[in-house]
């Protein structure tokens, strides 16, 4: 009779036992299965990577993280082969709170962050539109946020990372091996597994912001007003609604905000410092089941957008909105992408240089021509990029909107629209992507060969492979050698 | 990889010769499609669907000998071309004949023939293309049945039997497939205008091998399960499933 042995390491402990899962991004659409495994500890990371290159698990279709599955397309998704579920390997390792340095797991989520960490006086230097996200995926699709004008992207704040990767788990920097580090940035995943990162955070007095908001009455008028006014703001976004032609096309609401201090704040506020610093997210409601696909049509879309337009001020200067509602709306419908129904959705972004509006223009005017509804778009201006290779930001115009699909001809429709986006020196956002065509991916990153040598250095064998991957032709198609 | 638009960038089709699978070949090769591998009989036509592909377009074209009666070499020849090519996005079965009616019905190989090949030996490929696509965990298998198996007629009834036998089938698949990743898409046309039809006389609602394409195409874009082409035969076919027997018999070819 055999007695069981006390475990030595967390992957000694912790044998890996893969779920066939279901998985699709954000958008819903293009499902692949996976054998997922739960990378409760970055030991059990090391441990998968090295079994799946190995032969030893899976069925040589390699291996991709996943976090919180809010990526669009297929980034998280590896049909056949096998994921790691990084959402379990959470937590703060180590923190800083005189230089708000903080080291944490890469499956810590940036809502868990701000509950954490708001409080305490620091918030996050990045945050996208949702806070449903983690570290790792924040660093692997290199995110922007509203301040990307004057912050850069997540990875610009990251001072350094460990990385798990097929030839050995290496920690990265800007200054240490910056090659790995940048091409980890925004590479989705495909240069290794995030297990750990020490992020710079930002210094906040309250958990609020004072936000100024107008209305815009075309795209002209909100370029304008953003080129003129967006350095004197932390933050900056436009909500376009899109199914204004004519000449109100690009009609829109700009909100425009800074961090709010103490001594910014109204006094009912600010004479209770358990609220001026409150950070508590609530769900207002779920998305309960997920209605026939169609729901969201050019009638009830129009219907939303103009009421939404209508109910803004006009023009508002300073009135103080929690850190929840200015940078997280959607984030209180649990959900909502079910809205879209069975046949899903997909997110459309692309940046454009400053010189080139127009095709920001063309783009919504087409889009609103074949009546395709699309709730509000997002305009941001951004900042410099950082020296990743597959980063998306860049200096110029983003524009970024929800489409349903089973529209006929949708998929040629955004070719063409890829088309202007490229023949402008643009490029679209591999985070938010689900069907862009790979001649399309070489020009718009030019740096990809780059980016592949330094892959091809820490996983030369191409363990690293996602559905995304695959069909962008990151990563090889046909079966790793057993 | 399929995209969230439905576009696959990989092919296997059998019955590669078939006309409506070269049309299909033309309109996917015309977005992301990349390999196609043309299973069926070696003929010139083979290769001319082959020499079609690559002028479409396509980067990767491969034919494969493929007799849809060889019940016993599927398995082999499907994890061949799956481990070689790693997967496909799309398998079109397209393979069929449409027999001689009045002679089949007095010839019982003749029948048999025709049976074994449009609805046994077709529904033990899809058998091993099945377990690859749960395998891989994605998947399209898309069948090319028809309307005459949506209730046999006098006219055509060796042929109709064999495609409800398959359409039957190809439902059952799909929900056996149901979170496997993997699905399957029956599509029904009409009589369809071309080499396997011609000197017949069109039916009404008559199709061509582009329009069921194009069909399969949306079919894809949207995830539909059943597709219909024309889309009105869903209608028509809905009540003739009810039509009384005595008038049905009567229905011309």
């Amino acid at each position: 009779m055999s007695t069981p042995t006390t475990p030595t390491t967390p992957a000694d402990a912790f044998r890996p036992a893969p779920v066939r899962t279901l998985l699709t991004g954000w958008g819903r659409t293009a499902p692949s299965a996976a054998d997922v495994v739960e990378a409760v500890h970055p030991d059990v990371a090391a441990t998968v990577v090295a079994d799946v290159a190995a032969g030893r698990l899976g069925s040589g279709r390699g291996v991709i993280a996943r976090g919180m599955g809010r990526s669009y397309g297929d980034a998280a998704q590896n049909g056949g082969g096998v994921v790691l579920d990084g959402t379990w390997m959470d937590g703060v390792t180590a923190v800083d709170l005189v230089t708000g340095r903080i080291t944490v797991r890469a499956g810590t989520s940036l809502e868990s962050l701000m509950e954490r960490f708001v409080p305490l006086g620091w918030f996050v230097p990045v945050t996208p539109g949702t806070r449903q996200v983690t570290v790792g995926g924040a660093i692997a699709a290199d995110i922007h946020g509203k301040n990307h004008h004057r912050d850069g992207s997540f990875a610009s704040h990251v001072l350094s990372l460990t990385l798990v990767t097929p030839t050995g788990t290496v920690t990265v920097g800007p200054e240490d091996d910056p090659e790995l580090f940048w091409a980890t940035a925004g590479g989705m995943g495909l240069t290794g597994v995030i297990t750990e990162a020490t992020l710079a955070m930002l210094p906040v007095e309250t958990s609020y912001l004072l936000v100024d908001t107008e209305r815009a009455r075309d795209l002209d008028d909100v370029m304008e007003r953003m080129v003129s006014g967006d350095d004197g703001y932390h933050y900056s976004v436009a909500w376009i609604d899109c199914q204004a032609t004519g000449a109100r096309l690009g009609r829109s609401v700009l909100t425009r905000g800074d961090h709010a201090r103490l001594a910014d704040l109204p006094a009912r506020l600010r004479t209770n410092p358990r609220r001026t610093r409150a950070f508590v997210p609530r769900t207002l409601a779920t998305v309960p089941v997920t209605p026939p696909s169609g729901l969201l049509n050019p009638l009830t879309v129009g219907a939303f957008n103009e009421v939404w337009f209508r109910k803004a001020p006009r023009h508002e200067v300073g009135r103080p909105h929690h850190m929840t509602g200015f940078f997280h709306p959607l984030d209180g419908v649990a959900a909502w992408n079910r809205l879209y129904g069975n046949r899903g959705f997909l997110q459309y972004q692309f940046v454009v240089g400053d010189d080139q509006g127009e095709v920001v223009r063309r783009v919504i005017s087409r889009l609103a021509d074949v009546r395709l509804a699309s709730f509000l778009a997002v305009l941001k201006r951004f900042g410099p990029g950082d020296p990743g290779p597959l980063s998306f930001p860049m200096p110029g115009w983003t524009l970024a909107l929800d489409l349903p699909v089973g529209h006929p001809g949708l998929g040629r429709l955004l070719d063409e629209l890829d088309d202007e986006v490229v023949g402008a020196g643009g490029r679209i956002y591999l985070a938010k992507d689900s069907r862009v065509a790979r001649r399309h991916v070489e020009v718009m990153y030019p740096r990809l060969p780059e980016w592949r040598a330094t892959r091809a250095r820490v996983d030369p064998e191409g363990v690293l492979r996602s559905d995304l991957g695959r069909r962008l032709g990151l990563c090889d198609e046909r079966p790793l050698r057993q | 990889m399929i995209d969230a638009v439905g576009q696959p960038q990989s092919l296997l089709v059998l019955g590669g010769a078939s006309e409506i699978a070269q049309a299909v070949v033309d309109a996917v090769a015309a977005r992301r499609c990349r390999t196609v591998v043309l299973a069926g009989r070696e003929s010139p036509r083979l290769a001319e669907a082959a020499e079609r592909a690559r002028s479409a377009g396509v980067e990767q074209v491969e034919t494969v000998p493929f007799e849809a009666t060889d019940v016993e070499g599927h398995r082999a020849l499907v994890d061949s071309l799956f481990d070689r090519f790693g997967g496909f996005d799309v398998v079109l079965v397209a393979a069929g004949v449409l027999g001689d009616q009045e002679a089949d019905e007095h010839d019982p190989a003749a029948a048999a023939r025709v049976i074994t090949t449009n609805f046994t030996g077709l529904a033990a490929a899809m058998v091993a293309v099945a377990d690859r696509l749960r395998t891989q965990g994605y998947g399209r298998l898309v069948v090319l049945s028809s309307v005459a198996g949506d209730r046999a007629r006098r006219a055509n009834f060796v042929y109709g039997s064999s495609k409800a036998g398959l359409d039957a089938f190809s439902q059952g698949l799909g929900d056996a497939l149901a979170g496997t990743g993997a699905s399957v898409m029956v599509v029904r046309p009409g009589f369809v205008k071309g080499r396997m039809t011609e000197g017949m006389q069109p039916a009404p609602f008559a199709t061509t091998p582009e329009a069921v394409a194009e069909a399969v195409v949306r079919g894809l874009e949207r995830g539909n399960e059943v597709v219909y082409v024309p889309g009105v035969l869903r209608w028509v076919f809905a009540l003739l499933r009810h039509a009384p027997r005595a008038l049905w018999r009567r229905m011309p070819a």
